[in-house]
């Protein structure tokens, strides 16, 4: 079993929660910039949370089915279509031998993930299934995927099969057939175009000046052409320490806000390099990294303060929110 | 009032997943040594809830999921990641000494086409091409980081005197193993990327193999030698090192 890949799209990776554990020898933890979604995607295909999917970027790619397959497509909506038509979001689907997806226009969001029941039939290097683009590694082949590929599934799981049998007795001549229900969205992150981010003062932010520490948390800032796994670089209002600083090389992580001394800063995104010596302003809190993640080039993003409390809450709410959501989706699956 | 050695940090928040212990305010051996103590210490006892950590100059970064870390929300996670974290950093001090610094030695073939600077360096030091080589292999090197690249070694202590501007225009790639300079550091390219430092010369170890228990040949703490070798060797070695 597994996926043909006939056109690959933009930048189409595999991912999973990361790599982690190996920071200290510089390797970068990679992993999915939407962690939530790709987290979604594998419940809803019968998974446990760690199994590989595909990270889908902007413009799809177009996946034949060699074999009936149970998938979920979760994130951004890219327009994804199933021999023609259109296919549901965040939500089971069964997918008849000798089917084709695509994807046209992004409509909203720029990454969609796409599970597989029972994950994908690739290695683990240093622990994980993600893609390590720079270093060659994780992934299939270490690389992003590129027409003619064969990525080999193991078949679905336990919860995959049963969820099978349910889904393909009502395909009533359809190609495909997709669930009727779908997870409770009010559990989801508030994904929004030109969203406001919640975020903690970084570990430098009080270096800053007196108007770019204001500033930071007033002005709206543009998400650059030039942005990309490893960060978005973001335009708008230059900000500046009181003095020059040099600063110690320190860790770095997903969600760091530096900036550079020319003033423009940058959001560290899940290929971030392990350690900087740039300042630190701010931090976006975990739960918003989704929302992050699925910022289009183009579109703008402010910051609203937190405390560091309030931003560990807000994780432990999320954290709740999931095993519920993991719960009810095996309720629906099991019925 | 006299503090203990180990006492003397500062502990911070990075976002809600991390806290950064901090040793001192400069890079020096004396603040590493505090660093590579409770670096290993924590690789010893990790709580729960812990993910990883990066040691760093004068910093150990702690990654923990605030999640498992809280106890699935009983605890506040940072107070209670925070006061683990300061138990430890009072026991640490006993293993201050305890592990003596492993020492790697790194064979270099400055010669030719894998020192393609190296006159370069020769000519800025007001040194010659041999002299360059004799000072580089004479000095012991700490291994302060391990950053910016898998496996990329911070490297302290090159002679002053070897100090050499970055190229104006980095090079698109630099083979693996390069040995460089730039400023007063020296360092060595795990994998081919674009770079500007003056190359100095080629080591055939390889310093990243994912394939490897511990895919980094170096870890912060150690301490490292360059060995000069013919190119002759450079090849034997690198065979080895290649697993032919």
């Amino acid at each position: 079993m597994g996926l043909e890949i006939v056109k690959p799209g933009l930048l189409t990776t595999l991912q999973d929660r990361g790599r982690y554990g190996h920071q200290k020898e510089g390797i970068i933890t990679s992993g999915a910039m939407d962690a939530f979604a790709y987290r979604v995607a594998n419940m809803l295909a019968g998974n446990n949370e760690e199994e590989a999917a595909l990270e889908i970027t902007l413009i799809g790619p177009t996946i034949h089915f060699t074999e009936d397959q149970l998938i979920a497509l979760t994130g951004a909506d890219l327009s994804a279509e199933l021999n023609g038509e259109k296919v549901r979001l965040w939500r089971p689907v069964f997918v008849k031998s000798g089917s084709t997806l695509t994807f046209g226009a992004p409509i909203s969001g720029c990454r969609a993930y796409l599970a597989v029941s029972g994950g994908f039939a690739i290695p683990q290097v240093m622990g994980s299934y993600a893609t390590y683009l720079q270093a060659g590694i994780g992934g299939y082949q270490g690389r992003a995927l590129q027409a003619g590929d064969f990525i080999p599934c193991p078949g679905p799981s336990d919860t995959g099969i049963a969820l099978f049998a349910q889904a393909s007795a009502n395909t009533e001549g359809h190609d495909y057939t997709v669930a009727s229900w779908t997870p409770d969205p009010q559990y989801f992150p508030t994904y929004a175009p030109n969203p406001i981010l919640r975020a903690i003062k970084g570990p430098e932010f009080e270096l800053f000046s007196e108007t770019s520490r204001e500033q930071v948390w007033t002005e709206r800032f543009q998400v650059s052409a030039q942005s990309d796994r490893m960060g978005y670089r973001l335009q708008g209002v230059s900000l500046y320490l009181s003095e020059p600083t040099e600063l110690i090389s320190t860790a770095v992580t997903f969600g760091t806000v530096q900036v550079p001394p020319e003033g423009k800063p940058i959001v560290l995104m899940a290929d971030h390099q392990t350690t900087g010596g740039y300042p630190r302003m701010l931090q976006v809190v975990s739960v918003d990294l989704p929302i992050l993640a699925q910022v289009v080039p183009g579109q703008t993003i402010s910051f609203e303060e937190v405390s560091l409390e309030e931003a560990q809450q807000l994780y432990i709410r999320q954290e709740q929110n999931l095993s519920q959501l993991a719960h009810a989706i095996h309720l629906k699956h099991t019925q | 009032m006299k503090q203990k050695d180990m006492q003397l940090f500062r502990l911070y928040p990075l976002g809600d997943s991390a806290i950064t212990v901090q040793f001192g305010d400069s890079i020096d051996k004396a603040t590493h040594t505090k660093v590579r103590a409770f670096s290993a210490y924590l690789d010893r006892h990790p709580f729960t809830g812990f993910v990883e950590q990066v040691p760093a100059f004068n910093s150990v970064t702690v990654y923990y999921d605030p999640w498992q870390a809280s106890e699935q929300g009983f605890y506040n996670p940072y107070t209670h990641v925070t006061e683990q974290l300061q138990y430890m950093l009072k026991v640490a001090r006993e293993n201050d000494k305890a592990a003596a610094p492993r020492i790697v030695e790194i064979p270099v073939c400055y010669n030719g086409s894998f020192g393609p600077d190296l006159e370069y360096v020769a000519r800025h030091t007001k040194l010659s091409p041999q002299e360059v080589i004799a000072s580089h292999t004479r000095g012991k090197y700490q291994v302060y980081m391990i950053g910016f690249a898998p496996g990329f070694p911070y490297l302290g202590g090159m002679a002053k005197k070897l100090a050499t501007p970055r190229k104006q225009n980095p090079r698109p790639a630099i083979p693996a193993g390069s040995v460089g300079i730039a400023g007063n550091q020296t360092g060595i390219y795990p994998i081919e990327t674009p770079g500007g430092w003056q190359l100095i010369g080629r080591t055939p170890l390889r310093l990243f193999d994912p394939n490897r228990e511990q895919p980094s040949l170096l870890q912060a703490g150690d301490q490292i030698r360059f060995v000069a070798i013919s190119e002759k060797e450079y090849w034997k070695l690198k065979d080895k090192a290649h697993g032919a």
